[in-house]
This record gives C-alpha cells, sequence and structure tokens, in this order.
C-alpha cells in the first residue's frame, strides 16, 4: 500500500461518520496535489483534511485525528486522547489473543509504554529496535496503567534515525520473601483484549469462559531497605525457575492440581537473592533480565566501613 | 479503589541482636495493627529475614507436633518454631537433616518464661535450604543494615532509636563487634578457599 494510498484511508475513516466520501475519492484528491502540485504529501493530507472539514461543516478537534499534539510518552495520564508519538520499539511480546496483531513496549526519550495493534486495523508489522513516528494513536488505561492502541487511522512512518529511550528501567536486588497466589500456572480469558486472570474458571468480566494457559511469578524482593513487587512473565519465570510452559502443564496433570507448579517455584527461589532488570508498571517492576546472586562481592569494603563507625 | 496494606520490610539482624529484642510494641489501637520487635539498635521490626546454620531440630509438642529449630550464625542462635499453623515450614523441619544453610522469613515472637526472662523466637512464613554463597551474602549484608541503624543511632529524629535508649540498657558497642566478627569470619573462609585453590593449581 502506497503512502498516499495509506493517508486517504485515514481521512476517510475520519469522515465517515460526517461525510459520504470514499477512499478513492480521497486519494484522487491526495494525488492531484501531490503529483500534479508538487506539494509534499504531509501538506497535502493537511490540505485535503481542510477541505472536507469545510464541506462537513466540522471544527479541526471534532475529529478523532487530523492534527494531533505530538506528546511524550511520558505525558500520556488520560485516556481516549488522540496524541502522535515519535517512538522506539523497545519490546514485542507475544499476543495473548488473535484480534491482537502486534504488543509490545514503546519508548522514547521520557520513558516507555505498552501498545497494542489490532488485526482487524490491517497495518504494517512494526519491527524491534526500529524508531517510528505514529500519528493518530489512542490512549487507554487499565487499572491505572495507561497503553496506546494503534487503530485503522493510525499512520506508521518508519524513520531513519536513532532515539534514545528513557531510562524508566529500574534495577532491584534483594532476597524473594515471598512468591504472591496468582504465581504459577494460571489461566487468562481469551476474549479480545481481555487477559485478565481467571478465578476458578471465571473471568470477572466475561464470566465463564474456556482459559488459556500462561506461565507467571508474582514475588516480593526485599533488601532489608525496600521492598518491590515483581511480575515475571512466561519467558523471565522459564529463565528463572526452568520451568516451561508445556513442563508445567505436564506437573500439573501427573498431580491433578496446577498448584505444584507454584509449590515448585517458591521452593527454588525463595530465601535465595536476585538482582532483577525491567521496566516499572505501577508497582511492580516488569522483569526483564534476571541474574541470581552467589556469595558477596566485596566483604572487604563493608568490614573497613565497620572498623571506622 | 482501596490501597493494599504496604508489605512490611523483612529486617535484616544477627541472632545476638535479635535475641536482646524483647520489647514489643503496636502503633495503632487496630486490633489487626501490625505487632513490632524494637531492635536495639533502633528499628522496628515487623518480619525479619535470616539465614544461618540448621543445627539442631525436635519435636517440643505435647498433643501436636511442634517443630524447634536451631538457626546458628556467627553471633549466636536464633530460635524457630513451627506447629499446625506453619504447616510447610513445619513439613521442612520435620524432613530436614542437620546440618544445613537454610533461608527464614518469619516474624518475631516473644514469650516470658517462668523466671521472667523475655526469649525472642522467629515464627517462619517459609523456609528453604540455601548454599554457602547466600549465607555469606546474607552476613555481610546484615552487618551493613546494622552499620546504618548504627550510624543513625544517634540522630535526633530517630524515634526507634530513642525508643531503644528508653526500653533496654544495652551498649550498642556489643552489636558493632559482633558484627565485626561475622564479617572477618566471612572474609577468612573467603581467605582460606583462595589459599587452597592456589595450593592446587
Amino acid at each position: 500500500m502506497t503512502d498516499l494510498r495509506q493517508h486517504a484511508e485515514r481521512i476517510a475513516d475520519q469522515f465517515s461518520e460526517h461525510l459520504d466520501i470514499d477512499s478513492d475519492e480521497v486519494e484522487a484528491r491526495l494525488e492531484t496535489l501531490v503529483s500534479e502540485y508538487k506539494i509534499p504529501a504531509e501538506e497535502a493530507r493537511r490540505s485535503v483534511t481542510n477541505h472536507y472539514l469545510d464541506e462537513a461543516g466540522l471544527e479541526r478537534d471534532a475529529l478523532g485525528g487530523g492534527s494531533n499534539s505530538e506528546v511524550e510518552l511520558a505525558g500520556i495520564d488520560a485516556a481516549e486522547q488522540w496524541v502522535d508519538l515519535t517512538v522506539k520499539v523497545v519490546d514485542l511480546w507475544e499476543p495473548r489473543s488473535d484480534s491482537i496483531a502486534q504488543v509490545g513496549l514503546l519508548g522514547d526519550p521520557s520513558g516507555t509504554l505498552k501498545f497494542t495493534k489490532w488485526a482487524k486495523s490491517d497495518l504494517p508489522e512494526l519491527e524491534e529496535d526500529a524508531v517510528y513516528r505514529l500519528e493518530n494513536v489512542v490512549t487507554d488505561e487499565y487499572q491505572g496503567q495507561f497503553s496506546v492502541k494503534l487503530n485503522r487511522t493510525t499512520t506508521i512512518t518508519e524513520l531513519d534515525e536513532e532515539l534514545e529511550v528513557g531510562d524508566d528501567e529500574t534495577e532491584i536486588e534483594g532476597a524473594f520473601v515471598d512468591i504472591q497466589s496468582g504465581s504459577g500456572l494460571i489461566k487468562r480469558c481469551p476474549e479480545e483484549g481481555c487477559t485478565r486472570v481467571l478465578q476458578n474458571g471465571r473471568c470477572s468480566e466475561h464470566g465463564e469462559v474456556e482459559g488459556e494457559f500462561d506461565l507467571r511469578i508474582k514475588g516480593v524482593l526485599d533488601d532489608g531497605r525496600e521492598v518491590q513487587e515483581v511480575i515475571f512473565d512466561k519467558e523471565a519465570t522459564e529463565e528463572i525457575a526452568g520451568i516451561g510452559l508445556d513442563e508445567a502443564k505436564q506437573m500439573a496433570m501427573d498431580a491433578l492440581d496446577t498448584t505444584v507448579v507454584a509449590d515448585e517455584i517458591r521452593g527454588k527461589l525463595l530465601g535465595r537473592y536476585y538482582r532483577v532488570r525491567g521496566p516499572t508498571f505501577g508497582r511492580y517492576v516488569l522483569a526483564d533480565a534476571v541474574e541470581k546472586l552467589g556469595e558477596p562481592t566485596d566483604p572487604e569494603e563493608t568490614l573497613i566501613k565497620a572498623r571506622s563507625i | 479503589m482501596s490501597q493494599a496494606p504496604t508489605r512490611e520490610l523483612a529486617q535484616r539482624v544477627f541472632a545476638s541482636e535479635f535475641n536482646d529484642a524483647g520489647y514489643t510494641f503496636k502503633e495503632s489501637d487496630d486490633e489487626r495493627a501490625p505487632l513490632y520487635a524494637l531492635l536495639p539498635t533502633g528499628a522496628r521490626a515487623n518480619r525479619v529475614f535470616i539465614v544461618g546454620t540448621l543445627t539442631e531440630k525436635s519435636d517440643v509438642g505435647e498433643d501436636s507436633e511442634y517443630w524447634q529449630g536451631r538457626i546458628v550464625d556467627p553471633t549466636g542462635t536464633f530460635f524457630v518454631y513451627a506447629g499446625q499453623y506453619q504447616p510447610e515450614a513445619a513439613n521442612f523441619l520435620r524432613e530436614a537433616e542437620p546440618p544445613a544453610y537454610v533461608s527464614i522469613v518469619g516474624k518475631p515472637r516473644t514469650y516470658e518464661t517462668d523466671d521472667g526472662d523475655v526469649n525472642v523466637s522467629v515464627r517462619p512464613e517459609s523456609i528453604t535450604e540455601v548454599d554457602v554463597g547466600t549465607r555469606d551474602r546474607w552476613v555481610v549484608e546484615t552487618a551493613e543494615r546494622t552499620i546504618e541503624r548504627i550510624e543513625t543511632f544517634d540522630d535526633e529524629a530517630n524515634e526507634y532509636a530513642a525508643m531503644a535508649r528508653e526500653e533496654y540498657d544495652l551498649p550498642i558497642e556489643d552489636y558493632r563487634r559482633d558484627l565485626l566478627s561475622a564479617l572477618e569470619s566471612v572474609e577468612e573462609a573467603d581467605d582460606e578457599s583462595e589459599e587452597s585453590a592456589e595450593t592446587t593449581a
């Protein structure tokens, strides 16, 4: 799909509630401006959008798009806002539902934020570590956590530049003092866009559903100064506890009980020291990198401190 | 949305200091308010994290199982008790074969003996077997935290230090001496293993 075609479809979409226009007509207008009048595509888009705004008797604000404000990720503090972003794809995660084309983490100098791209939006594939300008994405909020959603009207332009990603990553060290309930082999709601963890086969939103298995750890690291809750996703759980999803299912099947998985994880992690690095989400650190800590690195230094009190 | 209560920190404290922490208190009249043991170096402890050597275990229960474990660190011995309300910890002690390095997360508990002494013990939330590296790391970490408490003991704003001065008549110097010898024991072991490595090489 050409850029003009994308712009055209997006404009047609934006006006679909107000005017009876199709994307071919919009594309023809853009084409004229770009090919005959040598106007840059971005300017052409603006001009065509203004034309239709006039025709529909609308103010620019009435559209869920047009000229959004360019925002930084850390500045996103409300849901349902239409924004433009310049971001780097920091991480791509496994989508939990067929309705999601891609899900992961975007970063800019201000920090990082989760994004979701719907399968039905039919957008080009985002690649990890690439930098993009995303126009017309909409913000969302779930339990105090913000995210952005790419939709049919979003335009994606890959930029040939480096973008520094802000360090909202934290690194913590400590001993595991608790592995919380909801750890181990769990089931998630398979409904579109819902990944809630089921309680007794029920989703708090969708009722009784056929859940999909997943593996995670909700743990508490404590260094004697601070307490920090940490979440390990399926991959991080496999890395730290050495149990993959298939093995976990097998363990649960053999024992006719899913709690054996959490028990095994408790036995492996509790009372041991770890270093964990990852982004912060609310009260949790999401573990990206994990390292088990063995013997102390420098007792000598502590000894000098102790002698000097 | 109601905020979940903040989880209590697990204090790092050596056995010699822990066993002196016989004064307990609550900070609100609420029936479910957390109970704190007052550490003599001036901190409150609702929870502790300890690592040491399980040297002995015995079932001291009369009607039902009640397991006692002795956990030794470089400064002294922690007493740990687990009964029917700590089934996993009781299970661990029943199956354990001392000597073994263990990590324990637990709550300080006190009881008064017949002759009026206050004994301090640990009621475990979890016990796991660990390796010597984890034990040594704990010794250094516990020394660090104890140094931090000693260094702020004379701060005017330190309310728990003030409380400790009032409730205990214990010289802080003792705990400094204990943490020094604890650190030295880890360092000596370190040097020996290096020497033996050199000899082998």
